[in-house]
Parts: C-alpha cells; structure tokens; sequence
C-alpha cells in the first residue's frame, strides 16, 4: 500500500516531556520521576546489557565455527555463555518491554498523569543500576562460569569464579523487579481514567498487569535463593550442599519456581506489544478481546505450576515429573488462544506492511515454532532425548529472542514515534524487519536439528560432522547483528532528522495515541474520558478512517 | 482513607504473646516429640507471623482487597511447597516403577 505524500509540514509541540524546564541537563534526568524519563533511562541501561550480552552472544559463535573451538580456551568458553545469559535474561530480557514500555506507556494508555508512586519508579531504576554494577563487577573479576543457572553446589562450592558478587547484583536486581511489579498494579486499580473500564483496557496494559503478578509472587523466591547459594558459598552453611547437610535438588526447585515464570515475564509483554500492533495495521478490532485478556492472567497462573519440567533428568521422582509433565502442556492453551486470536484479527483485515506489522507477523511465526516445539519438550520420553541439547538452546532462543525481543524491536517502531515525536525511514525499516526475521532463524533453526542429532549445550568442543550446522549458525547470527545494529542506527539518526510524526502516524486507538507526539510531562491537557471500546476504529471520526478522507498524517510518506 | 489507631494496649499483648511463643520454642527444642518436633516449631512460628502480619502490619484493619492480597501470597508459597513436595514424598515409591523406568534413569 503506498501512502501519499503529506502536504502538511508539522512541528514538534513547544512543550514535552523531554524539554521540560524544572533542572538542568543530567540533574533533570537523574533526579525525574517523570515515567516516561525513567523509560528511557532503562531504554538506555537495558541497551547497554544488550549490547554486552550480544558481544558474548558474537563470541561463543566464533567460537564454534570449528569442531576444536576457534577462539578462547575452555574454561573461557563456560565463561562467555554464563555470563551471556545472565546479562540477557536478569539485565536485559525481564526489565526490557515492562520496564521500557510499561512505564513510558500503562500511565498513558489508561489517561493517567503517571505510576502511583513516581519516586520507587525512579528507586527500581537505581536499584537496577546497582544490581547491574555488581553483576559487571563480577564479569571484570574473573567471570562467572556457572550457567546463568547458577546450580548448586558448583555454584555454592566448586567454582572458582566471581559468583559472589554476581548472585548479589541479581538479589538486589530482583527489589528493582518487584518494585516495577508493585508500581504497575497499583496504578492499574487505582488510576484508571473515568470510563476506563477493566474490558477497555488496552490488552498491553492486560499483559503487564498479568506480569506483573508474576514479578511480585516470583522474584522473592530467586532472590532468596540465590543469597542462600551465596552465604552457602560465603560462610559454609548448609543448605544445597550434600556435605553439608543440604540438598542440591531443591536449589533446582526454588530456582525454577521463579525462572520459569521469568519466562512468561519475558513473553507476556510482548504479547501485549504485538496484541497492540496486530489490530492497528489490519484496521479491525481484535478478535476475542476478553479471551485474550483472559489469557494473559491463565498464562501467569499457569506458569506457576509447571516449573520442574527444567528436572525431569536431575533426580526428582517421577511422580512428580508425570505432574508437572501434564501441567506443562496445559500452558500451551492460552499461549494457543493468542495466536489464533491475532490471526483471526488478521482475516479480512485491511492489513498495511508498516514496519511495526512486519515485526508483530514475525514474533507470529516464530513464537508458534518455540511454543510447540516447548511442547517436545515437556514430554517426558522426548525431553529425555533432547535435554541439555542445542534443542533446548533453540527452543528457548525462539521463545526469547524470536518472541520476545521481536515484540520488543516491534514495540519501539511502533511507538517510537510517541517517544521521540519523528518518524523513522520506512524502507530501511521493512528491509531490517525482513533481515532479523531472517538472521534468527538462519541462527536458531540449525541448532534444532544438532540438538536432535545430540549435540550437547554448553559444550566448547563438537564432532566434525556438525561443522556445517554450527557454520550456518554462526552465519545466521552475523545477518542477526546486522538486523539489530540496523535499527539502532535508523532510531538513533531519526531522533534529530525523522520526520515529524503528528500525535497518531498509524493511526491507532489507544489513549496515548490522542496526546501530543512526545506527550507532556503531565501526559494530558485534561484528564481524558474515555466513552468508547477499545481498537474500535467505526467510532472513531478523530482516527480520520472511512470517511472517505485520507488518515490525517500518513506515516512514512516520503520515501 | 483513615488509618486504623491501635491502642498501645493491643501492641503489648501481641509483644507479650509473641515473647511467650518464643519461650514456647525454646522449651519445645529441648524436649523430644519424635517426628512431632518440627510439626510445633513449624506452628508456633505460624501462629507468631500470623500476629504480626495481622497487628503490628495492621492486615486486621486493612481493606479487603489487601486481605485478599495477604491470602493469595500465601496460597502461591503453598503451591511452591506442595508441589515441591510432591517430588520428594513420592521418591519412596520410585521402587515400583524401577523396572518402567530403567531406561528413564539410565
């Protein structure tokens, strides 16, 4: 679809949010409790962790383009993935879409001025920092080389690696989590605007309220038992060390009961970013809204029950691994219930390729591939097969990577122009969508079939006959960087040279689609009332749809 | 909303039943009540948290939604513990199912 050029030249609005006067410089920023300053305070830290996290990620796959490993040493190696993982998951993946877009946009969404407490908004971005300084502090002092899992007792006993001050960054990190968790619940029972009912809501709001559950019922937990693997590590008490009188099965217990929802507190938010974009590009209201809704809750309940799948080879009986091997299939469900939702959304839609689109039909296919292949997984006979294998490896990469960072780069193309007030180029854009789609899956599939073949995870060293899969990976994963370092350049060149965007490019509508493009520090002129349901586009004469008028602002018209 | 005063009266009793309780424990540790011991340690710690949260975090005069709030958090650790113990008080019978599952363990 091509749009017409526009023939209004905007302007930005005098007064925003990020040249608002109180303070001066980096004192403005630092000292803010604007919700959508500390947004991109974290935008910014969690790009850091990315850009770490994806360093390391660059490293292990050199590394394995030769059976002999062509890089670092062995010991080197355990180094690289641990910490790779323990800056993607703890410092990028949980904080990225909550953290970004929950704070910039839940306030927004729901016509509130922003989050109930604004001051432990600002509190669970220091707290992040200082988890996160640990944590680099640990990686400067000799590394972590224990799995992101941190399994006791190697952890608490055996290795010789900066443990200490990791498992504390992640102990303090955790009250950042929890903190963001409070935030967003309080706000979304208490600062709803008037006729912002629960069934208008915006399904993105859903997913963080559901996620947010999440973050409060889990974290203590890991928290917790990280410090007890640290004090066990630091003063010798008993509690995972067989020697000592501890049990090292239940470290496992205690570590998945908070990791596996971890991965719903990774997922649900882009859920939520994707339940945003699909009905504004397909011009429909979303198919089954309160299933969706609804789903987003079961998926947290769910998720709770079913976290000794991560066990079955370790040593818990099998009783227990029957369970939770049925209970793990019953997540699949609501995750189901999502995706044929969003593709009904999309039957007789009346579908733009914007870039946001391409990102969200992405995350589509390959959250579908991670989900079921989530489900070889739980079963019992097969997971004895594929455990510990590049299987899992790619089942969780399509899961995270594929699912939820795509929704995260689908998420800041599509409200990026909310944050920054400009458009992005919209072919380059399109052209970076196809490339990370592509990117990933040249990294990720490969390493299906090499795990199937039985190649183990988290090894430095492989037969020759598994050369050309790890060279496809490793391939993949330059096309990857690529799609990731594109963006990066377009959004940041964008953010003094885009075009102005208006307050709705798309158009969409959501209430922070009817503020100014970047909102004021307030959000709104006068608190909003909302009188319609949501992603209805008939009744809304403001969006400029089937009037037979062309959309007030058509995004990206000039290229 | 108008906080709850609670009369200094109700912190002394709860302060004086919660010393008594520890008193109780600590004459509990030393007297042996087989497989019992750990069942009243485990109950008069409940018994004392439930005061605190109840007086001295003031959950009694809460609204209801932060009570439902206080029951829920206890539920969620009651699923991570029965469900955590449904692996470990099931490994007994594992016996029956050795030979089903040579393979599985092998």
């Amino acid at each position: 679809m091509s749009n017409t050029p526009p023939t209004l030249v905007r302007e930005l609005p005098h007064k925003h949010y990020l040249n608002a006067t109180y303070g001066a410089g980096l004192r403005s920023w630092l000292l803010t409790t604007d919700h959508k300053r500390i947004a991109l305070l974290y935008l910014a830290s969690v790009t850091v962790f990315f850009f770490i996290g994806g360093v390391l990620a660059t490293m292990i796959r050199i590394h394995l383009l030769t059976p002999g490993g062509a890089l670092v040493t062995p010991e080197t190696y355990n180094k690289l993935f641990t910490m790779h993982g323990v800056a993607m998951i703890f410092f990028f993946l949980i904080p990225s879409i909550p953290a970004v877009f929950g704070n910039f946009l839940i306030p927004l969404m729901i016509g509130a001025k922003d989050l109930a407490f604004p001051k432990i908004n600002l509190l669970s971005w220091y707290i992040y920092v200082i988890g996160g300084c640990f944590v680099l502090y640990s990686f400067g002092t000799g590394g972590l080389d224990t799995g992101w899992t941190f399994y006791t007792p190697l952890s608490s006993v055996y290795s010789n690696s900066a443990v200490t001050p990791a498992v504390l960054g992640i102990f303090i990190n955790g009250f950042s989590s929890i903190l963001t968790g409070l935030n967003f619940i309080v706000t979304i029972h208490t600062m709803r605007a008037p006729g912002m009912t629960w069934f208008r809501m915006p399904l993105f709001v859903w997913a963080h309220y559901a996620t947010s559950l999440v973050m409060i019922l889990g974290t203590p937990v890991v928290a917790i038992t990280l410090l007890l693997a640290g004090l066990e590590r630091m003063f010798h008490l008993g509690f995972f060390n067989p020697a000592l009188g501890g049990d090292p099965i239940l470290f496992q217990h205690l570590f998945w009961f908070y990791s596996h929802p971890a991965v719903y507190i990774m997922i649900l938010p882009a859920m939520g970013v994707i339940s945003e974009i699909i009905p504004t590009f397909a011009r429909k209201p979303i198919f089954g809204y309160a299933f969706i809704a609804g789903s987003s809750i079961a998926i947290a309940v769910i998720g709770f029950l079913v976290w000794a799948h991560h066990m079955f080879v370790t040593g818990e009986s099998t009783y227990a691994a029957l369970t939770f091997s049925f209970l793990s299939y019953l997540v699949a469900i609501p995750s189901a219930v999502k995706v044929f939702n969003w593709t009904s959304t999309l039957y007789k839609g009346s579908i733009s390729w914007d870039p946001p689109m391409i990102y969200a039909l992405g995350f589509i296919g390959l959250f579908v591939i991670g989900g079921l292949t989530g489900l070889f997984l739980a079963c019992l006979g097969l997971d004895i097969h594929i455990h510990d294998t590049y299987f899992v490896v790619a089942h969780f990469h399509y899961i995270m990577v594929g699912g939820a960072v795509m929704g995260y780069v689908g998420g800041l193309h599509f409200w990026w122009p909310k944050i920054t007030g400009r458009l992005y180029p919209r072919s380059l854009s399109r052209f970076a969508a196809v490339v990370l789609f592509i990117g990933f899956n040249l990294t990720f599939f490969p390493q299906f079939i090499l795990g199937y073949l039985g190649m183990p995870r988290r090894y430095h060293t492989y037969p020759p006959e598994f050369q050309v899969l790890n060279v496809l990976s490793t391939a993949g994963a330059s096309i990857l960087a690529l799609g990731y370092l594109l963006p990066m350049s377009y959004l940041t060149w964008s953010m003094r040279y885009g075009r102005v965007a208006g307050p709705n490019p798309w158009p969409a509508t959501g209430l922070e689609w009817k503020t100014d493009s970047p909102p004021l520090t307030e959000n709104f002129e006068v608190t909003p009332v909302v009188t319609w349901e949501p992603y209805d586009f008939k009744n809304r004469p403001d969006l400029g749809l089937g009037t037979g008028t062309p959309s007030p602002a058509p995004a990206h018209g000039d290229d | 909303m108008t906080e709850h005063i609670v009369s200094p009266k109700i912190y002394l009793a709860i302060f004086a039943t919660l010393m008594a309780g520890t008193g109780i424990t600590v004459w509990a540790a030393f007297q042996n009540f087989g497989k019992f011991n750990i069942v009243i340690a485990l109950a008069i710690a409940t018994i004392k948290a439930t005061l605190v949260v109840l007086y001295f975090m003031h959950a009694r005069y809460s609204p209801k939604r932060t009570q439902l709030v206080i029951v829920c958090s206890v539920f969620w650790l009651a699923i991570m513990l029965s469900l955590t113990l449904a692996d470990y008080n099931t490994r007994r019978h594992e016996g029956r199912l050795a030979s089903a599952t040579t393979c599985y363990r092998a």
